[in-house]
């Protein structure tokens, strides 16, 4: 099955990383994924902050397009690039005065019936997960990790039919694939300071220390994360944190990737900030 | 009712389709928000002034520009009163009044990013990050994570302009009228 692939800013960018690793594992197990061509930016926090009708047409064009170009599922790696779209996507599902404005009025696209589903990086691999099994060559024993969802993996309740929005679960299966053990910790649903990376960064450094040091004070090797800005604000924004200890930050499709027998420069890991190669008790 | 007779409460339930009057100030929202010790007045003090209608104690607080819209509050409220939402809307109806409500560094983050948008169709982060810099001051900021940036491949110097970037423009401009 082909998936189609919106995949945000970041995903050549600051997120860079995170595309190659999810490149390395998808060839691995021989899925492709279609770029919806022509998609812009999904508005991300911006758009909502200042207009709402502008926060649901950037992402609903998008859906557009997908929908033009045949698609029927598409996946949006970055959790706030699927948040934007989900919602747009539900908001226009439950709304049919909006959908009309939307796609008659603001889009002038008035064939757009919004029936693309979205699925963020979570449902997209857990759908995945016979394959990626059956591609698992070196498991990661005795690492312990920190599975962090941050915030739009799992919220708002609108675009989360598929995981417990307070004690979720997806990335722990995820990464036992992995070989990789998830242990219990407090801070895995909670806000890596998000958008005000550039414009407060004092805030993300005091969310972000709460985060790591729980991870820490657990016994966590790593962190393992779904969303480019929780990865740039965990890992390029941990120096000016004081922790006991550093932490690697990993995306959950560098680690697959590492499961895979991939290398860690196939995957990008040298990009990371804070050391994350080699790989804690793995090698040596 | 006419908009300019309107109840602060009527208006955030015409922006945002929640309904501030079930919040019963139980709160679990302020309890749950990461940025409740940064900010004055806390989650379930912004729903109560929206139900008294107070948008001058509202409008001189820093409060509701430091939401991140995590929705921690929303997903817990147990009267579905969406506290996350209600103040999506607070700041759009203090933008339409006065565009430049937001703290500078804020404002000019947001501002920056949009232009971006509709100058190219995506984010480019050079562009971004020199446009915010100009509009807030911030001239310092991060100025030593571009090199590295740059080494490790994770920041693109050339912009990419989208075929419909026209489209783009045509959506911003209908978005600001409906307004």
């Amino acid at each position: 099955m082909n998936y189609g692939y919106y995949p945000g800013c970041s995903m050549h960018s600051s997120g860079r990383e995170y595309g190659e690793s999810m490149h390395v594992i998808l060839g691995k197990i021989g899925v492709s994924l279609d770029e919806i061509n022509d998609w812009a930016c999904c508005g991300a926090s911006s758009a909502h902050y200042v207009n709402h009708l502008l926060s649901i047409a950037l992402p609903a064009r998008s859906l557009a397009l997908a929908e033009e170009q045949g698609m029927k599922q598409i996946v949006a790696p970055c959790a706030a690039c699927f948040a934007r779209l989900a919602t747009a996507h539900n908001s226009l599902k439950i709304d049919d005065k909006l959908k009309r404005k939307i796609a008659d009025d603001i889009l002038e696209k008035p064939n757009f019936t919004n029936n693309v589903q979205v699925l963020n990086i979570l449902e997209f691999l857990t759908e995945l997960t016979p394959k990626l099994k059956e591609q698992i060559t070196k498991p990661l024993n005795s690492l312990k990790v920190a599975c962090y969802y941050g915030c739009l993996l799992l919220r708002p309740l609108e675009n989360n039919s598929f995981d417990d929005p307070e004690i979720p679960g997806s990335m722990e299966e995820l990464v036992k694939l992995t070989g990789a053990e998830p242990i219990n910790w407090n801070m895995a649903t909670e806000c890596c300071g998000a958008g005000l990376s550039l414009s407060r960064t004092p805030s993300v450094t005091r969310l972000g220390s709460s985060i790591i040091e729980d991870a820490a004070n657990k016994g966590a090797d790593a962190i393992i994360v779904g969303c480019p800005m929780c990865h740039t604000n965990l890992d390029l924004r941990q120096k000016t944190m004081s922790l006991s200890r550093q932490i690697p930050i990993y995306y959950i499709t560098e680690l697959l990737g590492l499961a895979m027998g991939a290398s860690p420069s196939e995957l990008g890991i040298p990009r990371h900030y804070i050391k994350a190669t080699p790989i804690a008790k793995l090698e040596g | 009712m006419s908009k300019s007779t309107e109840s602060l409460a009527d208006k955030l339930k015409r922006l945002s389709n929640y309904d501030v009057a079930l919040c019963y100030q139980c709160g679990k929202c302020s309890a749950g928000c990461p940025m409740s010790a940064e900010m004055p007045l806390k989650t379930h003090q912004i729903m109560r002034l929206s139900q008294k209608g107070d948008i001058q104690r509202l409008s001189e607080d820093p409060s509701i520009w430091l939401c991140l819209t995590c929705e921690i509050c929303t997903t817990r409220c147990p009267q579905k009163a969406g506290p996350s939402k209600i103040i999506d809307a607070l700041r759009e109806l203090a933008l339409i009044d006065n565009p430049s409500a937001a703290p500078k560094r804020l404002g000019a983050f947001h501002k920056a990013f949009l232009n971006q948008i509709k100058s190219n169709g995506r984010l480019y982060e050079v562009g971004l990050v020199v446009e915010y810099k100009l509009r807030s001051g911030a001239l310092m900021d991060d100025v030593f994570e571009a090199p590295g940036m740059l080494a490790k491949g994770k920041l693109s110097l050339t912009p990419t302009k989208i075929k419909g970037i026209e489209e783009i423009k045509r959506i911003f401009e209908k978005c600001e009228e409906h307004k």
